[in-house]
């Protein structure tokens, strides 16, 4: 009878009103579980953007160094990394790689080594493209004045390259960001694995994947916003 | 002082020198002068190995440059060089432009090493600018800058390579002055330059080339006032 009396009112069901409440509670009562995922996503992101750039520098100097066997070197891993899906990668180390030389392997530790490795080969080239972006001039004159190539990078190359090089390098970082959610396919409880298992819990698509969205949209955002102000810091100076 | 002996180069299929052979005494002041693709900058930029020879020798003070056992960055700390786009480095200020070489291949105390720069900073008439960033500098300034910096490593030999090329007309004279100061203190220099009245004034020979050699050399008097190579009377004619 009241059940009938709402439907004429609301044009919905009682049941569909109260799946929508439903779908709102689930997503409000699971976010800090869900927001500890987003922690360990920017954990994630953190760590592999470190040793990231820790890599990148090295084989994008390698990719230009006199050594052929060096620049053969990072032609490889460049290629590589940049040449097969992440997806694919994540798989490989941790089902293939990490059990062959390591004893115990967490997902994390693979989700750390996999997105380094892959976003090192991605920063290679914005390194490469930082430098080669530096006059040439530059590069003469520390020569002229006696420096070995060594002190020329170090001294007057690199520090000029580093403002060339952080637009992209932001850049880099959203994607990694973005693109962590993959290694939710080897069990490392990020955010996106989290989203997924309050939704096989409670079958509500709309508000726990909707809410997964809004929650990388938030962290990108700010990242992106944090990029804006780092460049334009560095265009004044 | 510089002795160079039948120098060869070539950048891909076209050949750039064709056998210079030259020497320059110490204390000699010599000016390059020749049409724009003659090879003047390229035979500059070998005398410091910026760029490699295909064939020929290089010796300064005697040292063979050319020797692959040559310690390349030994030798280039006595031949100070200053390039027409100047190539100060942005990032630093004028100070420590003609202080970080001293300082990090050297190995001079900070404090010296900048009383060092100051004293050259006033040599060019900038002690003023000492504290400045290059981009706020005028061409005329930067390439004053650029003097004293090559200077800081005290080199036996300066090469200038088309030093007031891309300078704006008002401002070549107090380059020029600076560079005459150096000439009269009787440092060697080898000059490619496009400025005929400083060649004529200041050098101590003038060398002329066209097409990968060096065609006609000479006392400036000879070289602008009774030239004998039918090439170097057809330059000057369009330049004088």
């Amino acid at each position: 009878m009241y059940v009938t009396a709402l439907n004429i009112i609301t044009g919905t069901s009682l049941t569909e009103y109260l799946m929508g409440i439903r779908g709102y509670v689930i997503l409000t009562s699971h976010l800090g579980y869900l927001l500890e995922g987003a922690l360990l996503t920017l954990k994630i992101t953190a760590l592999s953007v470190a040793f990231g750039m820790l890599l990148g520098l090295f084989f994008g100097l390698f990719k230009m160094s006199g050594s052929r066997i060096l620049r053969f070197l990072a032609a490889v891993y460049i290629d590589f990394f940049r040449g097969t899906p992440l997806f694919v990668q994540i798989l490989l180390m941790y089902f293939g790689v990490l059990p062959l030389v390591l004893t115990e392997t967490s997902p994390f530790q693979a989700a750390v080594i996999t997105c380094s490795l892959n976003s090192g080969a991605y920063i290679a080239e914005i390194v490469r493209a930082g430098i080669q972006a530096v006059d040439k001039g530059q590069m003469e004159a520390a020569r002229s004045l006696g420096m070995n190539h060594v002190q020329a990078m170090w001294l007057v190359i690199l520090p000029q390259a580093y403002k060339i090089v952080i637009p992209p390098l932001i850049n880099e970082f959203i994607m990694l960001l973005k693109d962590t959610s993959l290694v939710s396919t080897i069990a490392a409880e990020e955010l996106t694995h989290r989203g997924r298992l309050v939704y096989s819990t409670y079958y509500e698509a709309v508000w726990v994947w909707g809410g997964v969205a809004m929650i990388y949209l938030i962290m990108t955002k700010v990242l992106s916003i944090l990029g804006d102000y780092v460049e334009r810091r560095l265009a004044t100076e | 002082m510089i002795e160079v002996r039948d120098l060869h180069k070539s950048f891909g299929h076209l050949k750039v020198l064709k056998g210079i052979n030259c020497h320059i005494a110490p204390r000699e002041v010599v000016c390059v002068i020749g049409p724009s693709g003659s090879g003047k900058s390229t035979f500059l930029r070998c005398i410091n190995q910026l760029e490699q020879v295909d064939s020929g020798q290089i010796f300064i003070d005697g040292q063979e440059l050319t020797n692959p056992k040559t310690d390349i960055n030994k030798v280039r700390q006595q031949l100070g060089m200053v390039f027409q786009l100047f190539n100060l480095f942005p990032h630093r200020t004028t100070l420590q432009n003609i202080t970080m070489a001293p300082i990090r291949i050297k190995g001079m105390k900070k404090q010296d090493a900048e009383d060092m720069a100051i004293e050259l900073l006033r040599k060019v008439g900038l002690v003023d600018k000492a504290s400045v960033f290059p981009a706020q500098l005028s061409g005329g300034q930067k390439q004053r800058v650029a003097i004293a910096r090559a200077l800081a490593m005290q080199p036996k030999a300066m090469l200038f390579d088309e030093p007031t090329s891309s300078l704006d007309p008002e401002m070549v004279g107090e380059v020029l002055a600076v560079m005459k100061d150096l000439a009269f203190e009787g440092m060697t220099m080898v000059v490619v330059t496009h400025e005929m009245g400083f060649a004529r004034e200041v050098s101590d020979r003038v060398f002329f080339m066209d097409e990968g050699l060096i065609v006609e050399e000479g006392l400036p008097s000879q070289i602008f006032d009774d030239p004998q190579n039918p090439r170097t009377q057809s330059f000057l004619s369009k330049v004088l």
